[in-house]
């Protein structure tokens, strides 16, 4: 007994023990509760909501480019196109071989879809094909099943109503290229496009938006459950440019007939650019879903230079329509007055250099308006060698040649003004005075672009440093009302000197005996005033002087003269300036006079406000029907 | 004489006053527990009954049913039984090596048709049955000589292996420290522990041999968890992350993200205190570790009362175990311990961790039905 009495109470200490380490373990339990629970639960919390939540963002429809009127020249429209993401397809390549069965997918296309594979995260989509055929979704849904990674998904496409018309001014968008990528995610969307020229590439930010985001609850292998917040993305902000896309379908159509010409025309007063016209164009939808190699060597060995925006990157010798700046600068410069008199014998002697003139017996004794009216070349040789070439180029400059004008789309070339600095930087020979003659003629090393020549002739006629542009600070006016007039600095140009040599160019076009007499406006109230210019390309031979020149059919259309012609309108009031090259087109007043004269005479009939008050008006509303520029096209001679 | 009509009433109760001699209190708690845990499978099947709570529920009553009946059996069957029972789960676990199913990547399941019985766990049960009577038959005379602790080393170290082959180091160590408590609660002296530490210290590396890969990177991974985040350290810390996201209230019944993004590993087996922990928070875990408390003061009580030496060890042996349960399986899902596959006693899904803590409750209720009964060293009825 005494033994058991002793062996209960050993075991009721041995519970006791371990009731006591039991209370301790709990203890140590609850600590550890404690602390996982309050101490360190913020942490945890965003582990595990780091754990669940994924955003994923969400592409903001890309904004819309508008001409004045408020028509889109660029909108989105839905499509239908085929995405393979990577880490769900497993073999990409022999989904590939797969897909090229059933639609048509090319080695280039495939090795697009594997180099972007490569590129982009394993969760990216990328795109295969965008733009689905409804015939080409059937087959595709039905072989789903086959194909690991690959869905259809809907998208936006870009789009282009105005297809070719406007391609050089709104541009296009693609696929943003390696260099471009900055880490931005949005970027690496799979539909995702961004500007690559024109108003497509110069207002990118603002059309582009901001992307919105998709908080998703994923589970721990990724697959979305659920959406817990949605931001939706913010639309990119249309943007509305003063083209009027009237006119610009009117210019286009009105110099298909030649084979490579740039044309321009700006609102004198605001500087908007009321179309711009470089032809052979191209279509910009080409690019946003994917050039083809063919198309894109056909494009770029085109001797029309279809990619090229002519109007902005075409620098051309601007001929006789330089004249007006060398008359201002001589009567800025008080070697010329509106009375100086000079004599014209059809040649100009210089040591043992003669230069002609373009009329071959001469023009006799002349003044500066009508040296202008008869673009007499002897006249503006004996005014550039008074002038000298540095005060020729300094006034040049003050018309917005040798430098870009700033205009908002890329590609702008500078064009140039020789000077005597310049020559001996880049010959490292000094001036002739022979070149500052030629200068006087807008030929030699004078390049200018169309634009340049246009914005010459707003200048001139406003007596401001109008800056052409494009978009609109208005915004969409669908009455077609006017923009603000900017507020450009004063040329600080003597405004009896801008009179004389615009009333000069009035005669040009108005008189008889003025070198586009053929391409004025008859009809009352709408005329216009101009220069031609034709740019030689060639140098004409002795021989052909001798033996006469050629006729132009007998010439090589790469040998031929560029033709040029800068117009404005209405004469009283000057608010249009068109300006139109036409490439290896021979006679300036022949073949670019007259389309001047249509597309200026077209914009006035569209705007009946515009016209000089005292003339009646047949009842036209603001978006009336142009005439058919066929129908108008009948040169003068 | 009258005393002795009680004391003869008391020593053989009749069939009424041993269902009265049931602790329903004790009842009463583990249902609250169970249903507890029902609820918890409710949630982790984001608000089904199917496919665990309905088939968790069934088990339960099948498990109070069996409780029960092991209640009434009297103790001195079980004294009888012990032995027998013992060898029982000693050839369910042979014969589960040589035709068990793979389950888990381990072999430890027989299948017998209702359900897949796992006999390693029924082993700690049986263990603390044999060890009980061993040492209640080794009486009071003898004291405990190491020849005598020969046989139920044997005892413990036979099934420790072969549940350690299994491999199933979470049931190995459970038996282990179960039986390791009988010795301790028979009265083993503290030197022959120490003995005994050692002995276990130098088999170390021999047990380290026969450990899975799997196993030994859940030791490795315990001693430095932030090691391998994405692998075998992924689960506990997506089990701390669940239970320190959970904070002092819970994210709400339903509502954890853990659980039901399947974040967390067997979220309605060993790691079930996780999802309870992160719906319920601290408040949650602290009531449910309090009831367990409560469970365990109640048995430890049951224990004490009872005047047979079998009873005592028996009752204060399944006491332990159960607590042995709850905080291995606790520290393991907080990162105190390594991983080791041990289910939360009445809220884990499976059918052979409900019997078997059920029945463990049964016979330590039977202890407490039979707490005046006095055994001699045959484990036959004595009168005081």
């Amino acid at each position: 007994m005494q033994r058991e009495v002793q062996r209960n109470r050993q075991f009721s200490r041995r519970v006791a023990v371990l009731a006591g380490g039991q209370a301790l373990l709990v203890a140590a339990l609850s600590t550890r509760l404690y602390q996982l629970q309050i101490v360190d639960s913020d942490r945890y919390k965003v582990m595990a909501d780091e754990n669940r939540v994924s955003v994923r963002l969400l592409a903001p429809p890309r904004g819309r480019i508008l001409d004045r009127f408020g028509i889109p020249l660029a909108d989105n429209r839905q499509d239908y196109h085929l995405v393979i993401v990577a880490e769900q397809a497993g073999d990409i390549v022999a989904t590939l071989a797969a897909l090229a069965t059933l639609i048509e997918l090319g080695d280039a296309d495939r090795t697009r879809v594997l180099r972007e594979v490569r590129r982009k995260h394993s969760f990216v989509p990328v795109v295969i094909r965008a733009n689905l055929s409804w015939d080409e979704m059937a087959r595709i849904e039905v072989a789903v099943p086959e194909l690991p990674g690959v869905s259809i998904e809907q998208g936006l496409t870009r789009h282009y109503p105005f297809g070719v018309t406007v391609a050089h001014t709104v541009g296009y968008v693609a696929a943003p290229s390696e260099q471009e990528l900055t880490g931005d995610p949005l970027l690496e969307l799979p539909d995702f496009r961004i500007g690559k020229s024109g108003i497509e590439k110069s207002q990118d930010l603002s059309l582009r938006g901001t992307a919105g985001t998709r908080q998703v609850e994923i589970n721990a292998v990724g697959r979305v459950v659920r959406e817990l917040a949605r931001v939706e993305a913010e639309p990119g902000s249309d943007v509305v440019v003063g083209l009027d896309s009237a006119m610009q379908d009117f210019v286009t159509r009105r110099c298909s007939g030649e084979q490579s010409v740039a044309s321009v025309l700006l609102d004198a007063v605001t500087g908007e650019v009321l179309a711009l016209v470089s032809s052979p164009s191209f279509d910009s939808t080409l690019f946003s879903s994917g050039l083809t190699r063919t198309t894109w060597r056909q494009l770029s060995t085109d001797p029309g230079h279809p990619l090229t925006d002519k109007v902005i990157a075409g620098v051309y010798p601007p001929g006789s329509t330089f004249k007006p700046v060398v008359a201002l600068g001589a009567l800025a410069a008080g070697v010329l007055t509106p009375e100086t008199a000079i004599t014209c014998p059809g040649y100009l002697q210089l040591g043992n250099a003669v230069f002609h003139c373009w009329r071959h017996g001469g023009h006799g004794t002349l003044h500066l308006r009508d040296a202008i009216k008869e673009s007499c070349d002897v006249f503006f040789y004996e005014t550039t060698r008074r002038l000298g070439i540095d005060r020729l180029a300094a006034m040049a400059r003050r018309f917005g040649y040798g430098s870009v004008l700033g205009i908002d789309i890329p590609g702008e070339r500078p064009g140039l003004i020789p000077t005597r600095e310049w020559k001996l930087a880049t010959t490292g020979t000094s001036w002739q005075q022979g070149e500052t003659l030629i200068a006087g003629i807008g030929q030699g090393s004078v390049l200018a672009t169309p634009l340049q020549i246009a914005t010459m002739v707003a200048r001139l006629a406003t007596g401001r440093a109008v800056v052409p542009h494009l978009v609109r600070d208005a915004g969409v006016m669908p009455q077609g009302e006017d923009s603000p007039a900017r507020d450009f600095p004063s040329l600080g140009i003597d405004p009896d000197a801008l009179a004389l040599v615009l009333d000069g160019m009035k005669a040009v076009v108005n008189e008889p005996g003025g070198t586009a007499y053929a391409a004025r406006i008859t009809d009352p109230g709408l005329a216009m005033g101009g220069k031609s210019g034709t740019s030689q390309v060639r140098q004409i031979t002795q021989y052909e002087r001798d033996h006469g020149l050629r006729r132009i059919d007998e010439i090589p259309w790469k040998d031929r003269d560029h033709a040029l012609f800068v117009g404005f309108a209405p004469v009283g009031a000057v608010r249009y300036v068109c300006a139109t090259v036409v490439e290896h087109g021979g006679g300036g007043s022949a073949v670019a006079g007259p389309i001047c004269r249509d597309i200026l005479r077209a914009v006035q009939q569209r705007d009946p406000a515009r016209r000089v008050p005292a003339q009646p008006s047949a009842a036209q509303s603001a978006v009336s029907a142009l005439p058919s520029p066929a129908a108008s096209s009948s040169t003068g001679g | 004489m009258t005393s002795l009509h009680t004391d003869l009433n008391r020593s053989n109760p009749t069939f009424a006053q041993r269902m009265l001699g049931i602790s329903w209190g004790l009842v009463l708690l583990i249902t609250i527990v169970a249903g507890f845990g029902i609820l918890i499978l409710y949630s982790a099947a984001d608000g089904n009954m199917q496919p665990w709570g309905e088939k968790q529920l069934v088990r339960f009553v099948i498990a109070l049913i069996l409780m029960l009946s092991a209640a009434i059996l009297g103790v001195y069957y079980w004294f009888r039984l012990a032995y027998w029972a013992y060898m029982l789960s000693l050839i369910l676990v042979v014969a589960v090596d040589l035709r068990g199913i793979v389950g888990m990547g381990a072999q430890r399941w027989i299948d017998l048709g209702i359900i897949q019985l796992q006999p390693s766990e029924m082993m700690t049960v049986a263990l603390l049955l044999a060890l009980a009577r061993y040492f209640h038959h080794l009486g009071n005379e003898d004291d405990l000589k190491i020849r005598f602790l020969i046989l139920p080393l044997l005892m413990i170290l036979l099934p420790v292996a072969l549940v350690l082959k299994q491999p199933d180091l979470g049931t190995a160590i459970m038996l282990l420290m179960g039986g390791a408590v009988m010795f301790f609660l028979a009265g083993v002296r503290l030197r022959l522990f120490v003995l005994m530490g050692a002995a276990a210290g130098a088999a170390v590396p021999i047990v380290w041999r026969f450990l899975r890969d799997y196993q030994k990177s859940r030791i490795y991974t315990f001693l430095d968890p932030d090691n391998d985040p994405l692998g075998a350290g992924y689960h506990i810390l997506q089990s701390k992350i669940a239970l320190g996201s959970g904070g002092l209230f819970g994210k709400g019944f339903l509502l954890g993200t853990q659980s039901h993004l399947s974040f967390l590993p067997e979220k309605q087996t060993d790691f079930i205190f996780t999802t309870l922990a992160e719906e319920f928070g601290l408040f949650g875990a602290l009531t449910l570790l309090s009831l367990y408390c409560v469970i365990l003061v109640y048995s430890f009580a049951i224990a004490l009362r009872s005047r047979n030496h079998f009873g005592r060890l028996l009752g204060a042996g399944i006491a332990v175990n159960f607590f042995l349960y709850v905080f291995i399986n606790t520290a393991m899902v907080t990162g105190l311990i390594p991983v080791v596959g041990v289910p939360l006693p009445l809220i884990s899904y499976g059918g052979t961790a409900m019997l078997t803590v059920m029945l463990g409750f049964g016979l330590l209720m039977s202890v407490g039905v039979d707490r005046d009964v006095r055994l001699n060293r045959a484990g036959e009825r004595q009168p005081d």
